[in-house]
């Protein structure tokens, strides 16, 4: 298997994407999920609320168009485990996502896929929806080692667990390759539980 | 003083991992994996691609449940795509020699009803699936998980996973449920009580009087939708009702050995002196049938209050509320009883097991399904649908001008032909109230248990149930 290089710092425009608890469900709707690959489904990201909105939701806001990292509110890819969530957002063009809070599924599939959930305290979130809502054009700038949010409203400090960052700094998020290093270590495990092994005496 | 005990969770926990991993995680072995059509031929292909096969085949086990169509499973599938995942999972389970409960098999179901019945799911057990509703296996005193699809190709290639370990709340559920309150309304109690995200980073162990009182099968319906609180994962450690619940399951052990295993369940409950990160009481016999009105499961009532108005809600879920309250077309402060419906829905991973079916059979019998309402029953397992046809309940449902359908996810998440059209309201025994969940995007959904399903099936609109009973 060939090594990945690691991610230390994504660049680029941000769209915002106001409101807690948005779930999978409106990200990537279940009738989408008919399908056997992953291919082809960024064009039907949020595309019910987008019809709902009819025209004016972020994604199809043209100031917003070509932004590759996305600035959400708390509890954001709640619901449902499908990586089609994270598969569809990255598909549209973001690379990192922004916000109050993340789900656990969503940001560990997130984690699984290179993308990094950046979390941020409640008023610098606010400050950085405003500033990239009054200047969409500008670009902001993730470290992932200094764990900070550079934007035109000033730097801030981020929120990612310790071994998430460590994943995306090395290049190990495909745990697979990790996993496997632990080697006769599975069989080892798998012989010490009882209900593998029919209860024995 | 002496250390204090440990918890369910640390003790699976700690028998689990192989190995500690940098940064704080934890290489997990996992000793049951449960796949199905919709997050696994991905994962497989990814397999494929990096050369890879599965690791434990012996415990790896396939349905089909979200696809599947509830008037007809015949094959060829009439939608073309579900055919497709149909096949591409028969495929990958022929080469990895998994087993498949396919509908030919007589075992076909939800994931999360199927497991338990056949006793595939056991006390002490790491489980993982590709779907959030894993947790429901936390009834026995499972540690289990949802996963996303890259997540099952680990599963599959590795038989681990890389996870922090969670904090562990206890919820105390004390007292005793009232009549016409079920195990539907003590979790939609919870995830009203602690909001959607409350248990994020958390699992959850519920306990207490109420929930040592309920069966395994409310147990499930508690543990299923932990999800729906933030927390991955939530359990109940395992008792009497949870050994005697396994006696005789296909893949439970047998004679002697189910002896050894019922030992050894027991040693993995919680310690009396277990220490906790997190307690909550709850008092069980103040609980009313519960009612969601809005587009998350935390935005629930009792079915005899009244819908919570602007000014007395927070500043910051104030714009929630405004957007739930739009989407639904419902006005503050009103009643939830007498909302109308249009359909109902009876079935889902949460409440489509026989036990659920008899309380809404109860109900059903009572009168006839009102003009203008579609009102499905949808058994979540070919083995439910057996017990329930051979107890007659089919029969009492159909009479009652419900639909008697076939086994399946169904309405509850609408990658089936089973929608909601339109704007059209249902009542649902479901688990997630989403804007457009359950197949139409402007469709709306109000969660409540089976009974109150049924309930509102003959009135036409919300029912407070303890009046059928």
């Amino acid at each position: 298997m060939t090594a990945t290089a690691g991610i230390e710092r994504i660049v680029g425009r941000g769209c915002v994407l106001r409101g807690d608890n948005i779930d999978t469900d409106r990200i990537i709707p279940a009738r989408f999920l008919r399908c056997v690959t992953f291919d082809g489904l960024g064009e039907h990201a949020f595309e019910d609320d987008r019809a709902q909105a009819k025209g004016d939701h972020p994604f199809d806001d043209e100031r917003f168009a070509g932004a590759s990292i996305l600035i959400v509110g708390h509890n954001f890819g709640s619901g449902s485990s499908r990586e089609h969530a994270p598969q569809a957002l990255m598909r549209w063009g973001f690379r990192a996502f922004v916000g109050g809070s993340f789900a656990e599924i969503f940001a560990g599939n997130c984690t699984a896929l290179g993308l990094p959930c950046l979390t941020l305290e409640e008023d610098d979130l606010a400050a950085l929806m405003d500033a990239v809502v009054l200047s969409p054009e500008h670009e902001i700038s993730i470290d992932l080692e200094a764990r900070s949010v550079s934007s035109r409203a000033g730097v801030a400090r981020a929120g990612i667990p310790d071994g998430v960052q460590r994943q995306l700094l090395g290049g190990s998020w495909n745990a697979t390759a990790v996993l496997l290093e632990a080697g006769d270590a599975i069989e080892a495990t798998a012989a010490r539980l009882p209900y593998v092994n029919g209860y024995p005496r | 003083m002496s250390a204090a005990g440990r918890n369910l969770l640390q003790k699976v926990w700690d028998a689990h991992t192989v190995r500690e991993l940098p940064g704080g995680q934890t290489q997990l072995f996992i000793g049951l994996h449960l796949i199905h059509e919709v997050t696994s031929p991905q994962a497989f292909a990814m397999l494929r691609e990096m050369g890879l096969g599965v690791r434990f085949p012996s415990l790896t086990f396939a349905t089909v449940d979200h696809i599947i169509p509830t008037t007809s499973q015949r094959r060829p599938l009439a939608d073309p795509l579900a055919e497709e995942m149909l096949v591409a999972l028969e495929r990958s389970c022929a080469e990895s020699g998994i087993p498949l409960f396919d509908p030919a098999s007589g075992r076909q179901g939800i994931v999360h009803v199927i497991g338990p019945e056949l006793g595939l799911t056991q006390p002490g057990m790491t489980i993982a699936c590709g779907d959030s509703h894993t947790a429901t296996h936390g009834a026995f005193g499972a540690v289990a998980f949802g996963i996303g699809t890259s997540q099952v190709r680990d599963v599959l290639a590795t038989q681990c996973l890389a996870l922090a370990r969670p904090k562990v709340r206890r919820l105390d559920v004390g007292g005793k449920l009232s009549p016409g309150v079920y195990a539907k309304d003590v979790i939609l109690a919870i995830i009203r009580k602690l909001g959607v995200k409350g248990g994020v980073g958390f699992a959850y162990e519920y306990a207490g009087a109420a929930i040592d009182a309920m069966t395994i099968e409310e147990r499930l319906t508690v543990c299923n939708m932990s999800i729906e609180g933030g927390a991955r994962c939530g359990y109940v450690n395992p008792d009497d009702t949870t050994f005697d619940y396994l006696r005789g399951r296909e893949h439970a052990p047998e004679g002697e050995a189910f002896e050894r295993a019922r030992q050894s369940w027991r040693g993995i409950a919680s310690d009396p002196d277990a220490a906790y990160d997190d307690e909550v009481e709850i008092d069980g016999s103040s609980l009313a049938p519960s009612v969601t009105w809005g587009i998350h499961p935390g935005q629930s009532v009792a079915v005899d209050e009244c819908l919570p108005v602007r000014r007395d809600a927070p500043l910051d879920e104030r714009a929630a509320l405004d957007e739930a309250f739009a989407f639904m077309g419902l006005e503050p402060g009103k009643p939830v009883a007498g909302v109308p419906i249009d359909v109902a829905f009876i079935g889902s991973c949460t409440n489509g097991r026989i036990s659920d079916l008899r309380e809404a059979a109860r109900v059903a019998k009572t009168g006839r399904v009102a003009p203008n309402v579609r009102a499905l029953v949808v058994p979540g397992s070919q083995s439910v649908a057996r017990e329930a046809r051979a107890e007659g309940l089919d029969e009492i449902f159909r009479a009652a001008g419900f639909e008697w359908r076939e086994a399946g996810c169904s309405m509850c998440l609408a990658m089936n032909p089973d929608k909601l059209v339109g704007r059209e309201v249902c009542a649902s025994s479901s688990n997630r109230n989403f804007k457009g969940r359950q197949g139409s995007p402007t469709g709306r959904t109000l969660l409540m248990s089976p009974a109150m399903v049924a309930a509102a099936a003959l009135a036409g609109k919300v029912v407070d149930v303890r009046e059928h009973l």
